[in-house]
């Protein structure tokens, strides 16, 4: 049964349209992740399911009911949602009144509220926190204040937008960490909006994605991470290798679709219906794509002889470039780089196999 | 020379020896400045949020208008009372004229822009994000603007003490509409104009002295709240 439902939202700053015909429908405790770049229009989306803005166009539904552009009815319904803003923006005041705010202007009994603030400070960890001023503390303890300050409220729907993207790794980790044990317990509701991948598949039951105001693609993680609709989805999920090409054959849902420039075809073998003649582009992770000193090694369908282009350390991991007739991107962790000895200018062999290879329609 | 030397020497007297004059007039003084910033401030702060969170046409030439009179002559100020509350004037009836009360409300009247205008500028200086945050936590518009309130509040209270600073030290409005009269709307700063033209420097600087340890007083206080 869906808690939150948009339908038809359009939405425009001036003659600027921000979000076109967004429709969406998150199930009652389901987490949700919107994943899309700066300036696709999360913040906004996020902003008027936060019943904080107005839409242009479109109608949201709530726990069922209609909810007005306007009035009493609207304001409670607000009261059953919150919002973690990217920063924190905690109030001048103690880190107890922080917390206790929400409470307080639903008028809950004082004995009550004390209550609920301990245990609620007591499970993001700032125990002993209550008297500090919350300005003094650091990002990551000012973040958690804005999120004890939320779920004090025990909210149906919680709205995080980018939560973690302005704090360290360590803080970071410590935030992901509550949320997913809010998730875990399952009364709330969420919708995260987030640029980090990884984030979205550690924490999310599904995805969307964001791309120029329109909703692009929904589904859970692997349909996202592993079959992205088109070139722009591909790239925001990671798919460094993104080649085009054209079906040559098709036997039996393995294609070979045929890369490179005229003088130099490549077939590269892939799991696809796609029929002969398609005009087609070929994704692959770079994380798939294996390399070794001889082909013997790999029983994978595709296997090129390389020549390598450039190697880049990007901490744990390797980024190798290397050139088989066409370009592609592999990433190898630091220590098999070196025990391989890649170097630019060195030949290696780059295997992948046909199920690794994701086809989309061009044009998609 | 040794005539200003002397007068000075004396009024540190007056001041050591916490003069009964000295310290009724100073007393008067903060009595009378205090009530009118006091009860401005009970219209102002209000008033000033209310401007700043609503949207309505000619706000921003509402804010012009009320920057421009931070800097109103006392003495405007002073006639407009004493037009107003002089036996033959409209409010005449009341018999405050040349009274406290009169002083009172004359300043009030002088400090109002400054601290409509200083209020509503220490309200923007809340962002808007701080506002959202609220409205999200379930504030109505009311809880919202007592929040804004009270994160400005720093910057509120120093819009106060300015308005406190400009009613004390003004010397117009409590001439004209209070009459210097000797142990009834004598303050300061009529005290000090009366003092130095009768020639009696020695008082005159004693009072001065006063002013400036308050303006000293003022200004460390500011300086301590900006600082939060």
């Amino acid at each position: 049964m869906s808690l939150v439902e948009v339908i038809g939202l359009h939405h425009r700053y001036g003659p600027r349209p921000i979000l076109q015909d967004i429709n969406l429908s998150i199930d009652r405790g389901e987490v949700f992740a919107l994943i899309g770049p700066t300036g696709a229009g999360k913040t906004t989306l996020l902003r008027i399911m936060d019943l904080l803005e107005v839409p242009s166009a479109g109608e949201i539904y709530f726990d069922g009911k209609y909810v007005p552009r306007s009035g009493r009815q609207r304001f409670a319904i607000r009261r059953r949602m919150s919002f973690i803003h990217q920063k924190p923006h905690v109030f001048n005041l103690s880190v107890c009144d922080n917390v206790a705010c929400g409470l307080r202007w639903r008028r809950e009994k004082k004995n009550k509220v004390v209550g609920k603030v301990g245990r609620i400070l007591e499970m993001v960890g700032l125990k002993g926190y209550e008297n500090r001023n919350a300005r003094t503390l650091s990002g990551g303890e000012a973040q958690r204040v804005a999120l004890a300050r939320s779920l004090v409220l025990e909210p149906d729907l919680l709205l995080l937008d980018e939560p973690t993207a302005n704090l360290d790794p360590v803080s970071a980790e410590k935030i992901e960490q509550l949320i997913s044990q809010v998730a875990r317990q399952g009364n709330t509701t969420m919708i995260m909006a987030t640029h980090d991948m990884a984030q979205g598949q550690l924490l999310a039951d599904r995805i969307g994605v964001l791309l120029e105001g329109g909703l692009v693609q929904t589904g859970n993680a692997t349909d996202i991470f592993r079959s992205p609709r088109n070139r722009e989805v591909a790239r925001l999920v990671g798919i460094e290798n993104i080649i085009e090409g054209v079906i040559a054959a098709n036997t039996e849902g393995i294609a070979t679709v045929e890369v490179g420039n005229d003088s130099d075809r490549i077939g590269i073998q892939a799991v696809s219906d796609y029929p002969a003649g398609k005009e087609v582009y070929a994704c692959i992770r770079p994380e798939d794509i294996t390399l070794a000193l001889s082909s013997t090694q790999s029983s994978a369908r595709n296997s090129f002889q390389a020549r390598i282009t450039q190697v880049a350390t990007l901490g744990a991991l390797s980024r190798i470039e290397i050139d088989c007739g066409f370009r592609l991107v592999a990433l190898v962790t630091r220590m098999s780089a070196e025990d391989l000895d890649l170097q630019v200018g060195g030949e290696v062999h780059a295997a992948f196999k046909a199920t690794g290879v994701h086809v989309m329609e061009k044009g998609s | 020379m040794t005539e200003i030397w002397d007068g000075l020497t004396r009024a540190i007297e007056l001041l050591v020896s916490l003069d009964p004059e000295v310290m009724q007039i100073a007393g008067r003084s903060l009595r009378i400045s205090g009530t009118s910033c006091l009860l401005a401030s009970l219209f102002c702060l209000p008033l000033g949020s209310l401007i700043h969170f609503h949207q309505f046409r000619g706000k921003r030439v509402l804010i012009n208008i009320v920057q421009t009179l931070f800097s109103v002559p006392t003495v405007v100020v002073g006639l407009f009372v004493f037009v107003l509350f002089s036996r033959a004037g409209p409010l005449g009836v009341f018999g405050m004229f040349l009274t406290p009360a009169a002083m009172v409300i004359a300043q009030m009247i002088l400090i109002t822009p400054l601290l409509l205008g200083l209020t509503i500028s220490a309200l923007s200086g809340v962002s808007r994000e701080m506002m959202d945050t609220a409205t999200s936590l379930g504030a109505s518009g009311f809880q919202t603007a007592w929040l804004v309130l009270r994160e400005a509040r720093y910057a509120v209270l120093a819009a106060v003490i300015m308005g406190f600073g400009r009613a004390i030290s003004e010397v117009g409005c409590a001439m004209m509409v209070g009459g210097n009269i000797r142990g009834f709307t004598r303050v300061v700063t009529t005290a000090i104009a009366l003092e130095t033209s009768k020639g009696e420097l020695e008082l005159a600087l004693a009072l001065g002295m006063i002013l400036l340890l308050l303006a000293l007083i003022i200004n460390i206080a500011l300086n301590r709240l900006q600082q939060r």
